[in-house]
């Protein structure tokens, strides 16, 4: 399995009309009572592609994605998960989803093994146990009891149940949350796997790295509503947003906002005489613009 | 190259899944809830090695002759053989089903394409084979430690049987049914037990029933408990003692009958409460 292959999240279409939809919704709404958990809420994922659904904890991406894997009824609005109403689906549409859940699965005295293995057995064509497990990196767990095992190998674990059943479409809520770096890290290299066996994912996540490192697409939910798509790096208009130019000249600290950084550095350097002092060019990171869009001050 | 997007892949092998056969999944569940429970220390301890442990000291303390060649461990044996059914029906599904709910298992089951029966298949072998390993580990510590009786003709062994299934049958729905009940699974053994150890204390089991005062006689009649401690004294204790039960006899068509009933109580409280997810989960 190569984990390397150059794989470039930009270049992917941000929505490509042709190719097939995996989730399609229109006017989501949800309350609980009085609180509106999602307002009225449009989505489209393209089968292939990883989806992140970013946004703080509240905004609405549990509350959205549960009413996709058929967890919770809507109040309002269409929703089309591989060709089906998950409000009204089936044991054979199930068959062709996977759910990793945001909560873990309790502390199971069954080891590994016996864990995926009874899954594999809810499905018609599953993937060989021991080969999921593998892809999970737990092939040395395969024994040990599903209660022994830490946090971050519990939710590989969690995956491995997700992906026996050969899903087309694998629904992934916060993963990582309580993982440390490195535990991040190989969990994103199982998810570029997963990828490259051609599965549809739809991840939930607030942390903007994950979302920039696995997502071709980002949404941004605040308030129950998406207040906008885009590939990471265009996400907000970033890669449009001018640059801030700083350095130090004179023993004073100097800023300048442009549309063209590579002049302003360039005559900046003619001036100076060569180096610059502390030169920095940055432009908003996709915090700045998240924070700017869920309304909270960067 | 670039219209090589990955759905472009995975468009051609979307040929129609089929589900596997439901026979199939009820044998790997049924092996897992088996394979779990002699696996949990405190299920192990709490429901197959207890009503042993109870007999054992109870034994030990009220060795009274009740009738003449007649032991109050053997009286005492009937009702822990009720006991257990109690246990590894009602006790046993109370407690792990409100545990697997609050620790989401439940849900995580209910979003795979396993049939919602194979669940309840799996828990139903689970009871059998709890119910008759504590029974057998009753009647080894009973006949090696006190020498109890086990029934003595074929037709008290046919009423153990019957009496032990139906037992069973309605204290595992009224289990699964209750689990529904309780809020949080980390109670679930402080709410559970009580309720099992009150039935214990009025329905014959720790006491001669007819000793009791009439209102708690009346109280546990409503129960399942008491009928099934009577029926399992019709197959442990001599014909001529049914004339020391409370109505004359052992009533074996009336345990039927009160069993029966709450098998129905239960499995229309099943359909009607059992819910897959937490409370808490909306």
């Amino acid at each position: 399995m190569t984990t390397d292959s150059p794989h470039v999240d930009q270049q992917i279409p941000a929505a490509p009309a042709q190719v097939d939809v995996a989730i399609s919704v229109r006017g989501l709404r949800k309350t609980y009572g009085a609180h509106v958990a999602v307002a009225s809420l449009d989505l489209d994922i393209v089968r292939g592609e990883i989806f992140a659904l970013l946004g703080p904890n509240g905004a609405g991406k549990t509350t959205t994605v549960e009413i996709l894997e058929g967890y919770r009824r809507r109040d309002a609005g269409e929703v089309n998960v591989l060709g089906v109403d998950p409000a009204k689906a089936d044991a054979r549409w199930k068959s062709r989803i996977g759910i990793v859940l945001q909560s873990k699965g309790g502390d199971s005295e069954l080891t590994v093994a016996e864990t995926v293995r009874v899954q594999a057995a809810y499905f018609a064509d599953p993937r060989p146990v021991e080969e999921v497990i593998g892809l999970v990196g737990l092939t040395d767990k395969l024994k040990a009891r599903a209660s022994s095992l830490s946090g971050g190998q519990q939710r590989r674990l969690d995956v491995a149940l997700g992906i026996v059943g050969r899903p087309r479409l694998l629904f992934l809520d916060e993963p990582t949350t309580g993982f440390d770096p490195e535990a991040r890290r190989q969990f994103w290299e199982l998810i570029r796997q997963l990828r490259e066996l051609g599965t549809t994912m739809l991840l939930t996540t607030h942390y903007l790295d994950e979302a920039e490192a696995l997502a071709d697409r980002v949404g941004v939910i605040a308030a129950g509503t998406l207040v906008e798509v885009g590939i990471p790096a265009e996400l907000g208009g970033r890669h449009l947003a001018p640059a801030r130019v700083h350095w130090v000249e004179d023993g004073q600290r100097r800023e300048q906002t442009t549309a063209t950084p590579t002049a302003v550095v360039h005559a900046l350097s003619q001036r100076l005489g060569g180096e610059i002092p502390e030169l920095a060019v940055q432009r908003p990171s996709l915090e700045d613009i998240y924070l700017q869009m869920i309304g909270q001050p960067a | 190259m670039s219209a090589m997007t990955p759905g472009a892949v995975t468009a051609k092998t979307d040929a129609r899944p089929e589900l596997p056969p439901a026979g199939q999944v009820y044998v790997a569940r049924s092996r897992v809830e088996i394979l779990e429970f002699f696996r949990q220390k405190e299920a192990l301890v709490f429901t197959l090695i207890f009503p042993s442990l109870l007999l054992l000291i109870f034994g030990a303390v009220l060795n009274f002759e009740l009738a003449p060649g007649l032991t109050f461990v053997q009286y005492f044996m009937a009702g822990m053989v009720a006991s257990g059914v109690l246990a590894s029906g009602f006790q046993n599904l109370a407690i792990t089903i409100a545990i697997e709910r609050s620790e989401g298992r439940l849900k995580r089951l209910s979003g795979t394409p396993m049939p919602k029966s194979a669940y309840f298949v799996g828990k139903i072998v689970q009871v059998i084979v709890v119910g008759v390993a504590t029974i057998a580990l009753l009647f080894v510590v009973g006949v090696a430690v006190y020498g109890v009786d086990l029934p003595s003709t074929a037709a008290k062994w046919a009423t153990l049987v019957w009496v032990t299934l139906l037992g069973l049958a309605a204290c595992s729905l009224l289990g699964i049914a209750f689990s529904s009940a309780i809020k949080n699974g980390k109670s679930a053994p402080a709410i559970v037990t009580p309720i099992a150890l009150v039935l214990q204390f009025t329905s014959g089991v720790f006491f001669v029933f007819t000793d009791l005062p009439e209102w708690m006689q009346n109280f546990a009649a409503i129960f399942p408990l008491k009928w099934l401690t009577q029926g399992m004294r019709a197959a442990f204790l001599p014909d001529s003692f049914a004339a020391q039960e409370a109505a004359g006899s052992f009533e074996l068509g009336r345990v039927a009958l009160v069993l029966g009933a709450w098998t129905f109580v239960g499995m229309v409280l099943c359909v009607l409460v059992f819910r897959w997810r937490d409370r808490a989960d909306g």
